[in-house]
Order: C-alpha cells, then sequence, then structure tokens
C-alpha cells in the first residue's frame, strides 16, 4: 500500500509540473490557435537562469531564504522576457501568414534555443542545488513523499488558484477570454489584442519557469534537453484534457502524471516516454476534442 | 531611409537583448566547483549583432515597402523573382541541368574519395527532402517524424541482410513498401485532425520508433546498432573499397534522378494538381469533389515510400546504423532543407540540401552553430522569404494578343 501512495504522490507531482507547462500551451493555442514549440524551451531557460542565479547567489553568501526568493523572481522575469520576445520576433509578423507558416517558425524557434543554451552554457547535465529544504514536520511520511513534492503540489496549486483568479476576475483576464473566442470581435470593443496576446505569452512562460525551477529542484540536474520531452508530455496533457481549456490542462496533466507514475513503477520504466507519445496517438484518434475540450466545426 | 527614430528603436532592442542574454550567455558557472565567470564579451557582441540586424531587417522591411507602393502605384510592373524567371524559361535552365548532370557524372574521377562520401551523403538528402517536400511543399501537411520512415527502412535492410542475407537489391523495393505500410498506418487516423495535431503526432511517432529502437534489444540490437551491413552488389563482383564508394556515388545519383523524375511527373498529374489545391484551400477542395482523406492519405504514404528506400541506401552506405542517426534533429534538418531551398520547388529542395549539407562540412569551425543557424533559418525564412530561395513557378496560361 504504502508503494501505491507513493507512486500515488509522485505522480501528482508530475502532473502538477506538466499542468504548470500545459497551461501555457493551451493559453496560446486558445487565443491565437498555435503549437507554441518553443514554450518546453521557455520552460527549460526558466530552469537554467534558476540553476545559475543561485549559484552566482550562493557563492557571494546570500542566505538561504533570499537565495530562493531572488532565483524564483530571476526565472519568472527572464522566461517571460524570453516568451515577450519570442512572440515579438517569430509569431507576430506571421500573424496574417498561412498556418503552417509559424508552426515552422516555431519549431525553428525551438531548435534555435536549445542550441543557444547548448553553445552559451554546456551540453553536460548540470547538477541542480535543492532549493527547497527539507521539512521537519514531514519527517514520519518521508518514505511516502518527499518534501520537495510537497512543496511542488502546494506552490503548482496557489499559482494556479491565482491563474484561475486573474483569468475570471481581472480586467486583462476578461480581455484574454474575450480573443479567445473571438479575436477581430474583441477588436472591435476596443481591446488591444496585440497586448492581450503578449500578456499571454508573459503568463505562460512565467508559469512554465515555475515548473522548469520546482523540478530542477527536484530531481537535482538539468540539460538543455528537458525542454523538448517535457514540452511534448505538456502538450500531450492539453490535448488529452482539450486544448484551449485552462481546466482540460490540469486534468489532462493530472491523468498523464498518474498514468506514468503507475505504469513506470508496475510496467517498466524503459518506456516511459512511449506511454505518453502512445496516449497521445490514443486520444487524437478517439477523441480529438479531448475530455473538457469543444469539438469545433470549420466553418466558411 | 532610416530616420532617427529607427536608431533609438535600434538602441532600445540592443539593450533589451543585452539584458535578456545576460545570465545565460555572459555567467558560466561551473555548480561542482562553486565557480564563476564573467564573459563580458558576450555581452559586446550581443549588442553589435543584434544592432545591425535590426538596421539591415529595418532597411529591407522599408526598401520591400517602397517597391510594393510603386507597384501599387503602377510605376514599376511587379518583378518576376529571379529565380522563378529562371526555371520558367527552358532556354536558361535546360544547359544549367545538363552542365549539373555533367559535373556530377564526372565527379567522382576529379575528387578524392573523401569528397565522393560527403556528395552521397549530401544527395542522400537531395532524396529525402524531395520526399518530403511531397508532404509538406506540395500537399501542405507537416511532417515532423520523417525520420521514423527513414529509419524504417534502415532497419529493414539491416534486419534483413542480418538475418536472412538478403541483398541491397531486393530489400529497397521491401524498404519502400514497408516505408509506405508505416505511413499508411500512421496517417490513416491521424489525417483526418487539423494540421497543427498533424505536426505533434508524427513528431511523438518519430519518437516512438527510436525509444523503441533503442530498447526492445531483441530486436533491433539496441542502442550498440548493427554493423558489417552488406554493400549493394554490382552483378555479383568484389569491389576494392573505392570502387564500390564510386559506385554508391552512381547509384544515389540514379535515386536521385528517379525522384526527380518521378515527382516532377506526379506534380503534373491529376493528384498532384489535387495536392496543391489542398494545400491553398482544403473546403473549397472538398467542394470540388477532391476525396480529403485520400488525397492526404497518398502524399503521406508516398513521401514515407522515399523515406523508406533512402533508409535502405543509408545502411548500405554507412553499413553501420543505430538509433542515434535517427533523432528528430534529423527530421528537422531535412524540414529545414525543404523549406530553405522553397516549399514544393524540385531545383530549391535540391540546392537547399547541397547547401545545408555541404556547407557545415566544409567549414568545420562553424559546424558547432549547424543546428543554432538551423533553427535560425527556419524563423527568419518563413518572416523574410516564406517562399524559399527558388520559389516554384505556378504553372499559368499566357493569352498573346
Amino acid at each position: 500500500m504504502d508503494y501505491f501512495i507513493e507512486l500515488f504522490f509522485s505522480g501528482l507531482t508530475r502532473g502538477s509540473i506538466y499542468a504548470l507547462i500545459a497551461l501555457g500551451y493551451t493559453m496560446v493555442y486558445g487565443i491565437i490557435g498555435l503549437i507554441n514549440f518553443a514554450h518546453g524551451e521557455i520552460y527549460m531557460i526558466g530552469a537554467f537562469t534558476a540553476l545559475i542565479v543561485s549559484t552566482v547567489l550562493t557563492i557571494y553568501g546570500f542566505p538561504l531564504l533570499a537565495v530562493i526568493v531572488l532565483t524564483a523572481l530571476a526565472a519568472v522575469i527572464w522566461a517571460a522576457s524570453y516568451g515577450y520576445t519570442i512572440e515579438r520576433l517569430a509569431y507576430r509578423p506571421l500573424r496574417s501568414a498561412p498556418r503552417l507558416s509559424p508552426l515552422i517558425s516555431a519549431i525553428g524557434m525551438s531548435i534555435f534555443l536549445q542550441n543557444y543554451v547548448l553553445l552559451a552554457q554546456t551540453s553536460d547535465f548540470q547538477p541542480f542545488p535543492a532549493l527547497i529544504p527539507e521539512f521537519d514536520f514531514m519527517e514520519p511520511y518521508a518514505h511516502i513523499v518527499g518534501s520537495s513534492d510537497l512543496a511542488i503540489l502546494v506552490v503548482s496549486a496557489i499559482v494556479m488558484i491565482l491563474l484561475t483568479f486573474m483569468i475570471k476576475f481581472t480586467r486583462t483576464g476578461k480581455a484574454m477570454r474575450a480573443t479567445a473566442q473571438d479575436r477581430k470581435m474583441a477588436m472591435l470593443v476596443g481591446i488591444n489584442v496585440d497586448n492581450v496576446i503578449s500578456i499571454t505569452f508573459i503568463t505562460g512562460s512565467a508559469l512554465a519557469a515555475i515548473g522548469g525551477l520546482l523540478i530542477a529542484s527536484h530531481i537535482g540536474q538539468i540539460n538543455f534537453y528537458i525542454g523538448f520531452i517535457a514540452g511534448i508530455k505538456a502538450f500531450t496533457a492539453a490535448v488529452l484534457g482539450g486544448i484551449g481549456s485552462i481546466p482540460g490542462a490540469v486534468l489532462g496533466s493530472f491523468i498523464l502524471g498518474l498514468t506514468e507514475a503507475f505504469a513506470t513503477g508496475y510496467v517498466s520504466s524503459d518506456y516511459e516516454d512511449v506511454f505518453a507519445f502512445s496516449l497521445l496517438v490514443l486520444i487524437l484518434i478517439f477523441k480529438p476534442a479531448g475530455l473538457l475540450g469543444k469539438a469545433t466545426v470549420e466553418k466558411v | 531611409m532610416l530616420s532617427f527614430k529607427d536608431f533609438k528603436n535600434g538602441l532600445m532592442v540592443t539593450l533589451w537583448f543585452v539584458f535578456l542574454t545576460f545570465p545565460l550567455l555572459v555567467i558560466k558557472i561551473n555548480p561542482i566547483e562553486k565557480s564563476v565567470v564573467w564573459r563580458w564579451h558576450n555581452m559586446l557582441y550581443v549588442a553589435c549583432g543584434t544592432f545591425v540586424f535590426y538596421v539591415l531587417s529595418r532597411l529591407y522591411l522599408a526598401r520591400k515597402r517602397v517597391v510594393q507602393q510603386k507597384i501599387k502605384a503602377g510605376i514599376v510592373k511587379d518583378k518576376v523573382d529571379w529565380s522563378a524567371k529562371l526555371f520558367s524559361e527552358p532556354k536558361l535552365y535546360i544547359p544549367l541541368a545538363i552542365a549539373g548532370g555533367l559535373f556530377s557524372l564526372v565527379f567522382p574521377a576529379l575528387f578524392s574519395t573523401y569528397q565522393v562520401n560527403i556528395m552521397i551523403i549530401a544527395l542522400m538528402y537531395v532524396v529525402l527532402g524531395l520526399g518530403l517536400n511531397i508532404v509538406v511543399g506540395v500537399a501542405g501537411l507537416l511532417d515532423l517524424g520523417y525520420v521514423a520512415f527513414y529509419a524504417v527502412g534502415a532497419y529493414t535492410y539491416a534486419l534483413l541482410n542480418m538475418h536472412f542475407g538478403l541483398g541491397f537489391w531486393t530489400v529497397l523495393p521491401i524498404g519502400g513498401l514497408l516505408g509506405t505500410l508505416f505511413g499508411l498506418l500512421l496517417g490513416f487516423p491521424v489525417l483526418r485532425l487539423r494540421g497543427d495535431y498533424l505536426a505533434i503526432v508524427t513528431l511523438g511517432f518519430g519518437e516512438i520508433i527510436r525509444l523503441i529502437l533503442e530498447n526492445w534489444g531483441d530486436f533491433s540490437e539496441g542502442p550498440s546498432g548493427i554493423a558489417n551491413i552488406a554493400r549493394p552488389g554490382f552483378f555479383g563482383m568484389d569491389l576494392s573499397l573505392a570502387m564500390s564508394i564510386n559506385y554508391m556515388y552512381y547509384l544515389t545519383i540514379l535515386m536521385v534522378i528517379f525522384t526527380i523524375f518521378v515527382v516532377n511527373r506526379l506534380q503534373d498529374s491529376r493528384i498532384g494538381r489535387a495536392w496543391f489545391a489542398l494545400r491553398e484551400d482544403e473546403i473549397a477542395c472538398q467542394a470540388m469533389g477532391i476525396d480529403k482523406m485520400k488525397t492526404k492519405l497518398s502524399a503521406f504514404a508516398l513521401g514515407a515510400t522515399w523515406a523508406g528506400m533512402a533508409g535502405v541506401m543509408f545502411a548500405a552506405k554507412t553499413t553501420f546504423i543505430n538509433p542515434a542517426s535517427f533523432t528528430f534533429l534529423e527530421s528537422a534538418i531535412i524540414l529545414c532543407i525543404v523549406v530553405l531551398g522553397g516549399m514544393g520547388s524540385i531545383p530549391g529542395v535540391i540546392v537547399g540540401a547541397l547547401v545545408l549539407i555541404l556547407l557545415p562540412e566544409y567549414l568545420r569551425a562553424f559546424s558547432d552553430y549547424r543546428m543554432l543557424v538551423f533553427g535560425a533559418v527556419l524563423v527568419i525564412m518563413m518572416i523574410f522569404r516564406p517562399q524559399g530561395i527558388i520559389s516554384t513557378v505556378r504553372r499559368t496560361y499566357s493569352l498573346k494578343d
């Protein structure tokens, strides 16, 4: 039973990280209908920025709490800046181009960013310091669920609640929903659509950076390639839940995380990635609209 | 041409990029020794590079706008693109094709075995590029797992040769057929979906194939790969190494010619017209009575056939294959060839493959930056020249008055 609970918690942890990335995919898709291939790279850049900043701060002797806060801030700020810049450079000029163009541009951006980090930093796995301390009150349960698992769950829950709040109740959130429903109509009622799209990219990137920071600290190592696999898996989760739907992305992520955790725990860990990809292919065959998505009909 | 405001914006953009690249490019950490190196010179490079690129792109866009205004006002006629002109005039392109053909025939006599080897690789990418061109360029289906079919072909030859001793010529059609089969298997469920789903599913499929090849050791020998694959035979004669490389070279040339012939004929056929139509407007196309599913599936499967055959040739050329040759990056390179050369354009894809494969081979110092440049090429081409180096010529009827 302990093993089952352990797997269950590890699935939840994975699921919440996937959710943080999948939200970015689903928000961008909801608004401009583009699969942002470079989103996984944003997550990786967030993790790398966190590694660099935390190492520098530790060397210059900052206290642990300051290191954690400043690292998180830096990761979020830089990842959001990258997200914003990517949208401005690679997607905005192609807003009225044929569908294939922004998609190819996105793939190019993803390859570019991967190799940029590879060349600027290193191709080796880098050890990542454990930023999340071991909590004393967790000690009796440490064999089932670690402190960092708990921290990941709590932080991502808070972030997701904040996001829901932002989308439901703020002016920006309203503008986002309006743009997602009908971009031209949103323009007509005086919404600055370009700004809304930028804000969507910034928000999504910030979420991905938090995910990157949390998972890097949990696993303890990163390299330039982590964004690729994580990106595809988060995309799978977003599709599973119904792309464009925010609760769908979260639901899909938890299902994917739990499936993976149990599959690797009880079956085999060699085929961990194969499970996720096969799941993606299966969903698209049998329920392309996802669990919570609406099937769309193209009208002339 | 450029106003003061442009320069001010240029400075702002430069400052933004200096900020953006600061942690990753300037700071280099060693987390094990806990040491930091500050690389301030990188900041200078970024600043200069950004500013120059910004000014150049502004100039380009300003010029483009001026030309477009003139065309609109009727001052100058809409100029035909130089590449389109070159390939629509038989007087211009026939001598070019003959010269290219002659050069490729005498190539092994003029250059060393090493050069011939590189050329074989480049020509294989020409075949792959032309195959993917059917899928991406002509039919407009973004296939990011093209390398999976390439792997299918390569492993077909390697395994059949290892277990049953089958030769190259027997396996070449089998590899092609298996490629088609996998294309149909994957395409059938997926092609009903919107284009961007296709991209990600093919990407996932490519990874599944690679992971299976890597992990299913009993079947594929796992990550260590399969060695000692037989080279293609020539009427049962024993060829020396140099001879067999030259032989391989001519085989590849033949394959390229065959591919060009088939693709060219296909483009002018009924189904080729249907592919173009489907790329431009799916709904209008269906209204014209074209079976969307069948047409898409035929493009997808045909592209996969070519990848399968190219895979067999690849295995025969290198005599050693392992799953590491079939990563996503390989698919990205082939896509980059098609995009750079010009989607849907046969000469474009040939030029694209030769440029992208030969340049990094000869500019060794630059080879570290290969993938970085490929990524940038995809983005820049989409923004500044979406039709590629050599754009396709739309067949048009001109009325003579």
